[in-house]
């Protein structure tokens, strides 16, 4: 057995047995945690397969940012989640008959797949083996590949803002500083002379 | 099984990963925060067969895909979690079983 | 130019009293609309009088004289080869019919400002007057049969306007459909007509289809095979089409809307139902005579059918008596007359009638309409009498109607009213045309002139002379007819009472006053008319050949052996038609002035013939037996039978019920909760996968 296929191994069987813990841990925290050492498998995976930059992608953005957003989503909100583990396996026969069905027609495709000879270097974009990963997805991101990653920008952005504008809100009842208020202000607005009768007040 | 990592191990993890994918959204049918996690697994899938044809193929187009994949992904989870947030901020839980207004 | 003012003018009044006449008030839409009128009939006559004093028509242009002015308004429909254009023609029998229609219109429209001056509906009603007349017009400056089916119609619905105008009492709106829908009849025939003269001809335009039609003079007539039967083109054609002006003209079996046309305001009955639209029949087979000369069976049918008209409804006239029901029978009569006219040849003599006809019949609609006035909406010529002294200027005119319409005058001479010109004409023709059928016309016009004369006298003496029989003078004289009160259950109901009740006291005799100057004026012009038309025109219509194919300038069919003939009858012919009016007039007299008792004794001896002449011949029930009842059976049986229960309660609803059934169950699907979609999805790809992989061939 060679090295990389022993760690193949290594990196195979701790994803797919973390991620059978994803699905099956009783404590959401767990899940989370078992999550993320499933991306980082994945990452070793990806590693092996020749693409370094998204390897450490799925690192930094899906271990660093999202699995991270998804336990701080599971600490923050206070849900009781034992009681949504009642009635859990209702649905279990179904799932696991699609689950089957899926998986062993994904098997079947994995087993008996055929290459067909156009399709090999269709793509036009081979793999320069001088060239080290990431310069090569670079090259072609900001090139050819431009509109599409415009566009992915678009999508993050608008993802980003729809979360902002969905989350936010203005509670009643909390002073914040409006610079434009404040520079906005006239004297004649906020200054008022009385004239006090003595011996009365106001 | 060679001694090579061929396509067919990648292609393995990948259908093994998406049918836990699967299989979770079954099992967790009330709890919506593992159904988006079982999501991200299953999106976590399709990248690993993107970067293991790309390899395969000595293409690179299918790192670029994984890419695309990766980015609506995040977009998705941020956007599913602030749902998520504001749910719980109205109703006070996240039971998916208590919500059916939109019955027939 | 002035052809499109004459022809556009009162579209352009109707749309203003019609479209505005609510903001710009009443009174305006009067002055408006008849103001347009007036130009349109002046100019009319500007149009005419060189035509039957001068040279001829005054071309488009303005130069030169032609037989025949087409003016193209534009562009009509192309289809196939057929290239329709919306040409306004302008020959004599149009110029013709051009003075007739604007002018009763012009003055039907002055009469209505005083006659309508209490209604509160006056702006619409000027509107549809003007949107007839503006129809009308369409209808005689047709140049093809496209345009002519289009004014055609355009007066049908106008008539319905106007007829339904009073929409608020039953009676009106039942006349107007039923004059709507006996016109349908007619028209129905009139399309087939149309339809079958394109096939045969192959034109759509008159001059092409006149052409085609001399050409069948060489090369034969053709075949329509219908079913087993071989039946002449051109005769099937032209019934077809005469069944159109029947409905159009009343004439005999599509007679009966007419005298129930009377339901609507006096003005309308004189202008349409008199005057100008009835008469489009007449106007439309003269127009097409060349089409009609083809067809020798046709126009026995013609001939037959108008003359049955004219005894029939003459017969049926001398017991009406509702004041314009009589006048609508005698119209009915006078249409026969000149389909008589049409059938035997003599077009010229048809047209003249028609001519001549249009002012004294509209007068005596309008003097009639005055009465009414006078009486505050009396029409009933029983609660009538001794109106002389009262109304004496009214009481003239109708008496230059009357006289007009009896046809006084002196034959040989040319010395008489303008109904003794056309009706002698058109007797004389009928009698010169010989045979059965021509014999048979001559009697059946003679015998229906003394019943003319008889009914026209009576409706005099009945409603001026004698002494006053309303209610309040009733007992002080004889009752003229015991036999009325008698059978007055089988009367039809006399309606037009008190639309707007005045609110007199006293009897309508005592409070009987002369109508307005503005009703009296158009009563002069037209009586005028009836006076001198015929002597001014005789010889243009009907004095001598030469001068008539002058005058006409090939505008419609001249048969020289008709119209020779007819001037070289025997004396004892000449003189039949003024015998049988003499006959009429002393009968008349003596029954209603000298021996006021004879009527009521003649009715109760014969009370059979009596009451089948006061019920029209009884054509009202046998169609309502016929047709009426059968077709609401019929459609009764289809509203429950098909409608209801198949289309509405099987087809329609049952449909929606099981739409309902099947949706009501998939809506259950619709759980509202997310994790069924999403299970719903799963469940899907995993199907759509093993749809692709069975696909691909590997399972």
């Amino acid at each position: 057995m060679t090295l990389p296929l022993f760690f193949f191994y290594v990196f195979a069987t701790i994803t797919v047995a973390s991620a059978f813990m994803v699905i099956s841990a009783r404590n959401p925290v767990h899940a989370v945690l078992f999550l993320i050492l499933a991306f980082v498998n994945a990452a070793g995976l990806f590693m092996l397969a020749g693409a370094e930059f998204l390897a450490l992608l799925l690192i930094v953005v899906y271990v660093g940012a999202v699995a991270v957003l998804f336990l701080f989503v599971v600490m923050m909100l206070d849900v009781d989640f034992a009681e949504m583990k009642s009635g859990l396996l209702a649905y279990a026969p179904v799932g696991m008959v699609v689950g089957a069905i899926l998986f062993l027609e994904l098997l079947l495709v994995a087993g008996s797949f055929v290459v067909a000879p156009d399709v090999v270097g269709a793509g036009g974009l081979p793999i320069d083996a001088t060239m080290d990963n990431t310069r090569a997805l670079g090259q072609v991101l900001y090139t050819r590949y431009i509109f599409l990653f415009q566009g992915a920008a678009a999508v993050l952005l608008v993802a980003m803002i729809g979360a902002i504008v969905l989350t936010l809100r203005h509670r009643p009842g909390i002073k914040r500083q409006s610079t434009a208020a404040q520079l906005g202000r006239k004297p004649s607005e906020t200054v008022r002379n009385v004239k006090v009768q003595s011996g009365q007040g106001l | 099984m060679g001694l090579e990592i061929g396509l067919g191990h990648y292609l393995t993890v990948a259908a093994i990963l998406f049918t836990l994918g699967v299989f979770g959204i079954f099992i967790n049918r009330k709890n919506i925060i593992v159904i988006l996690m079982s999501v991200e697994l299953i999106l976590l899938a399709v990248n690993l067969n993107f970067v293991a044809f790309s390899a395969h193929l000595n293409d690179l187009q299918g790192q670029v895909f994984a890419l695309m994949i990766l980015t609506v992904a995040a977009a998705e989870a941020a956007i599913g979690l602030a749902i998520l947030v504001i749910f719980y901020r109205n109703r006070g839980s996240i039971a998916v079983e208590d919500v059916n207004m939109m019955k027939g | 130019m002035i052809i499109q003012a004459i022809v556009f003018l009162p579209l352009i009044g109707a749309l203003v009293a019609g479209l505005l006449g609510r903001s710009i008030g009443h009174r305006p839409s009067e002055f408006i609309t008849t103001g347009l009128l007036l130009i349109a009939a002046v100019l009319s006559w500007y149009v005419f009088i060189p035509v039957a004093f001068g040279d001829g028509l005054v071309g488009a242009a303005g130069d030169g004289h032609a037989a025949v002015v087409k003016v193209e308004v534009m562009r009509w429909i192309q289809v196939g080869d057929m290239d329709l254009r919306w040409i306004l023609r302008v020959d004599t029998l149009t110029a013709v019919m051009l003075v007739v229609v604007n002018t009763v219109s012009a003055l039907v429209h002055l009469y209505s400002i005083g006659y309508m001056n209490e209604d509160p509906h006056r702006s619409r009603f000027f509107a549809y007057l003007s949107l007839f007349t503006f129809a009308m017009l369409m209808l005689v400056t047709a140049d093809n049969f496209l345009q002519m089916f289009f004014g055609w119609e355009g007066v049908g619905l106008a008539s319905y306007l106007l007829i339904g105008f009073w929409y608020t009492k039953p009676s009106a709106t039942a006349a107007a459909m039923k004059a709507f829908i006996v016109n349908r009849v007619g028209d129905f025939g009139f399309a087939l007509g149309i339809f079958g003269a394109f096939l045969v001809l192959g034109h759509i335009d008159f001059d092409g289809a006149f052409h085609a039609a001399d050409e069948f003079a060489t090369t034969g007539l053709p075949v329509i095979q219908f079913l087993n039967w071989q039946l002449d083109a051109m005769t099937v054609v032209c019934l077809l089409l005469f069944m159109g002006a029947m409905g159009k003209s009343a004439q005999f079996l599509l007679h009966t809307w007419l005298p129930d046309a009377m339901e609507g305001p006096t003005p309308v009955s004189a202008l349409i139902h008199a005057a100008t639209m009835v008469t489009a029949g007449v106007f439309m087979v003269a127009r097409l005579s060349p089409l009609f000369e083809t067809s020798p069976f046709a126009l026995t049918v013609v001939i037959v059918i108008g003359a049955i008209t004219a005894f029939f409804a003459a017969t049926v006239g001398l017991v009406q008596n509702d004041i314009k029901r009589v006048i609508a029978y005698s119209t009915c009569s006078q249409l026969g007359y000149m389909f008589v006219a049409l059938g035997v040849g003599a077009y010229s003599a048809g047209v003249f009638h028609l001519f001549t006809h249009a002012f004294f019949k509209a007068l005596l609609f309008l003097g009639a309409g005055a009465v009414i006035h006078a009486m505050h909406h009396e029409q009933d010529m029983r609660n009538m009498g001794g109106l002389r002294k009262k109304i004496p200027i009214t009481y003239a005119m109708m008496m230059i109607g009357t006289l007009a319409l009896t046809g006084v005058g002196i034959p040989g001479t040319n010395f008489g009213f303008a109904g003794f010109f056309s009706k002698d004409a058109i007797i004389e023709s009928a009698y010169a045309y010989g045979g059965n059928v021509g014999s048979l016309a001559f009697w059946l016009l003679v015998i229906a002139a003394l019943f003319t004369s008889f009914y026209s006298w009576r409706l005099v003496h009945l409603t001026f002379h004698g002494s006053p029989r309303d209610a309040q003078h009733a007992g002080e004289g004889p009752h003229p007819d015991p036999a009325h009160a008698a059978l007055e259950s089988h009367d039809e109901p006399i309606s037009d009472h008190g639309h707007d009740d005045h609110g007199h006291h006293g009897s309508a005799y005592d409070n009987a006053h002369e109508a307005p100057n503005v009703m009296l004026v158009p009563l002069y012009v037209l009586a005028l008319g009836a006076v001198l038309a015929g002597v001014v025109f005789y010889g243009m219509f009907f004095h001598d050949v030469e001068h008539i194919e002058h005058f006409f300038a090939g505008s419609l069919y001249i048969d020289h052996e008709i119209i020779e003939g007819a001037h070289h009858v025997p004396l004892w012919v000449k003189w039949s038609a003024s015998i049988a009016m003499i006959i009429g007039f002393v009968a008349a007299w003596y029954m209603y002035i000298r021996r006021p008792d004879m009527p009521g004794r003649l009715a109760a001896t014969n009370p059979g013939l009596y009451k089948f002449l006061l019920n029209k011949w009884y054509f009202d029930e046998l169609y309502n037996t016929i047709f009426v009842r059968p077709a609401l059976w019929i459609g009764n049986a289809v509203w429950k039978g098909f409608d209801d229960w198949l289309v509405d309660g099987k087809i329609t609803e049952g449909l929606g019920r099981r739409v309902q059934n099947v949706t009501s169950w998939v809506v259950k699907l619709q759980s509202g909760y997310l994790y069924h979609y999403a299970f719903a999805m799963l469940i899907g790809i995993a199907a759509l996968l093993t749809w692709a992989i069975t696909a691909g061939g590997l399972i």
